[in-house]
């Protein structure tokens, strides 16, 4: 199942249900542009087709390395201060967003 | 007399632990070289010149009480504009990070400093490392020390071209796909994409997490050498980082013997490359059996494929990475009535179209329906070509191939068509899959005079090895120039 080629078609509506995904608010023109730079893209990349790759393991990482400990110490973490005042908006000692409760998703 | 100042890391270091040169005649020399030839080349996001000269003075006057400032002391340093120094703008060549001052250094950063290297600025890339020109910058393009009309390859565009202009001895850049190793290539200098792991990733604006790694350039095999004898080893701070010391590099180099080493041809090699390019690969094949080595020939089938791995793994590692940049705690803010439209526009304002490619690449890469298909079987690929490298180091100790396809390329030629812009990392990409180091070693040039880089491959901690082979494709090359 896994292992069947899918259509390597990409259609302005993908690019945009993606863009909303991404959270970039691409104009029409760069979604124009951007569904035929994909799709090129795509077609390319098809021809992963031609292998049998129903019993290859897949690889994540070039080392499998697993749960990584440290001792559990307290150590200094970064001057919330100077995080803060690298921020667009702060305000007593967070960060200030605009409103999120009520937002279409 | 300023000629008298040694050129090289290694002879500058002695000299200024010595007490022969001051570090400060040093840096004054490469601020000089900056000053004439920076508005050309456009190597730099920032020059330091006033932090370079204090931190010159410093080690001077360690020198002078009899103190040791280290292995890289004085020795002026480029860093690539993706690693954060604390307070100083760290902006990936992107209108995102306007303004944007880190509230740390990153490991590397800390390493250097702490062995008495000199930073003379931060040097420019294709936005977030994405790009294999230094086109894709914000700042604007880095063009090439050997012909001012190509590019300096990328994305650590700004890195090489600072060591070839002289600017300074060294310098940091990161390497994903090819991003050390290509622009050293296309500018004549030494790069290193060490082992995955081999140094601390802490501190590096992520790209694609699995890949990425920090490594060096340099005007000498032994210089980077060196530098990765400084930069190298576990940091608890990266948890990807190897845990276990690396044997010194510099120390692997006293030994120039390679007679006996097996050297691995590749011999189904995806095509495309320039013939000037495959004339001096072949030259370096001759160069190593002259000099003791044993060329044999190895296949790699699944290498045809890596490009279609790394430009679907990449942007989807890349797609999760970015999501952070969404205007809420670093960088531009576009305000909007709600926080959901503010990332939106952020992001839309603040990315350049090579960044917007990517993650839209990578999100549909990872989204509901497409996810086995793409990046899963993505991932299957990247299995098949490390089980080739695997193959090949059983009968090869190192591989030798071309860096980069072409000579440097000129400005604007790849235009809009990314696709063609990718292919420049074919030889490179099937390193990073596998996690495994590469180097590119300038070895004369090709067409219209410009720099040819022959790359040389290695196992996981195969640097050793790797290293001598290019020691001994320097010197053929230093001896063929006298």
């Amino acid at each position: 199942m896994s292992d069947l080629p899918v259509s390597h078609r990409i259609t302005t509506a993908d690019v945009v249900k993606v863009a909303k995904l991404a959270r970039l608010d691409l104009q029409p023109a760069e979604i124009e542009r951007m569904t035929a730079q994909l799709d090129g893209m795509l077609e390319h990349f098809a021809d992963m087709d031609a292998l049998d790759l129903s019993e290859v393991e897949p690889m994540t990482q070039p080392f499998p390395l697993h749960n990584v400990f440290r001792e559990d110490v307290v150590v200094a973490g970064l001057e919330r201060d100077e995080v803060l005042a690298m921020a667009p908006e702060a305000e007593d000692g967070r960060f200030r967003v605009p409103p999120i409760i009520g937002i279409d998703l | 007399m300023a000629d008298a100042l040694p050129t090289t890391a290694v002879d500058i270091a002695d000299a200024v632990r010595a007490g022969r040169v001051t570090a400060v005649d040093v840096v004054e020399r490469h601020l000089a070289a900056i000053a004439s030839r920076e508005a050309d080349i456009h190597a730099f996001n920032l020059v330091l010149a006033d932090e370079a000269r204090a931190a010159a003075a410093a080690v001077d006057a360690a020198v002078a009480a009899g103190r040791d400032p280290g292995p890289l002391a004085g020795v002026p340093i480029a860093l690539k504009d993706n690693m954060c120094t604390r307070g100083i703008a760290t902006t990936c060549s992107s209108k995102i990070l306007d303004g944007w001052r880190p509230p740390y250094d990153a490991t590397v950063v800390t390493k250097l400093a702490a062995a008495g290297a000199v930073l003379v600025g931060k040097t420019n890339l294709d936005e977030f490392a994405m790009g294999s020109s230094t086109e894709n910058s914000a700042f604007g393009v880095t063009r090439n020390p050997h012909a001012l009309d190509r590019v300096a390859g990328g994305s650590s565009g700004g890195s090489a071209a600072s060591v070839a202009a002289e600017f300074a001895p060294l310098a940091l850049g990161s390497d994903t796909g090819g991003s050390i190793r290509q622009p050293a290539a296309l500018c004549g200098v030494v790069g290193v994409k060490p082992t995955y792991g081999y140094v601390s990733r802490y501190g590096l604006v992520a790209f694609a997490s699995s890949l990425d790694q920090i490594g060096p350039f340099s005007t000498t095999v032994d210089d980077a050498a060196l530098v990765l004898d400084v930069i190298g080893g576990h940091d608890p701070q990266d948890s990807t980082s190897i845990p276990q010391p690396h044997p010194s590099l510099r120390e692997a180099l006293r030994d120039q013997d390679i007679s006996g080493l097996r050297v691995g041809r590749i011999t189904d090699l995806p095509e495309g490359c320039d013939p000037d390019v495959l004339e001096r690969l072949e030259v370096a094949f001759d160069t190593l059996r002259a000099a003791g080595a044993r060329i044999v020939d190895v296949k790699v089938p699944a290498f045809g494929y890596a490009l279609t791995a790394y430009y679907l793994i990449a942007p989807a590692e890349a797609s999760s990475n970015l999501a952070r940049f969404d205007g809420v705690r670093y960088g531009l803010r576009v305000n909007a009535a709600d926080t959901n439209a503010m990332y939106g526009a952020t992001r839309a304002a603040g990315f350049g179209d090579e960044v917007k490619r990517r993650i839209m690449l990578g999100t549909y890469a990872l989204s509901a329906g497409y996810y086995d298909a793409y990046y899963g079987r993505a991932l299957k690929v990247r299995r098949l070509i490390a089980d080739d490298f695997d193959r090949a180091y059983q009968s090869a100790d190192v591989l030798v191939t071309p860096t980069s396809p072409t000579v440097a390329f000129p400005i604007g030629a790849k235009g809009d068509n990314p696709l063609a812009m990718y292919l420049c990392d074919v030889y490179t990409i099937p390193t990073n899959l596998a996690g495994h180091p590469g180097m590119s070693v300038p070895f004369g040039t090709g067409a219209d005079g410009l720099p040819v880089g022959i790359q040389v491959l290695a196992g996981t901690l195969g640097e050793p090895a790797m290293f001598r082979a290019a020691a001994a494709l320097e010197a053929a090359s230093k001896r063929s120039m006298a």
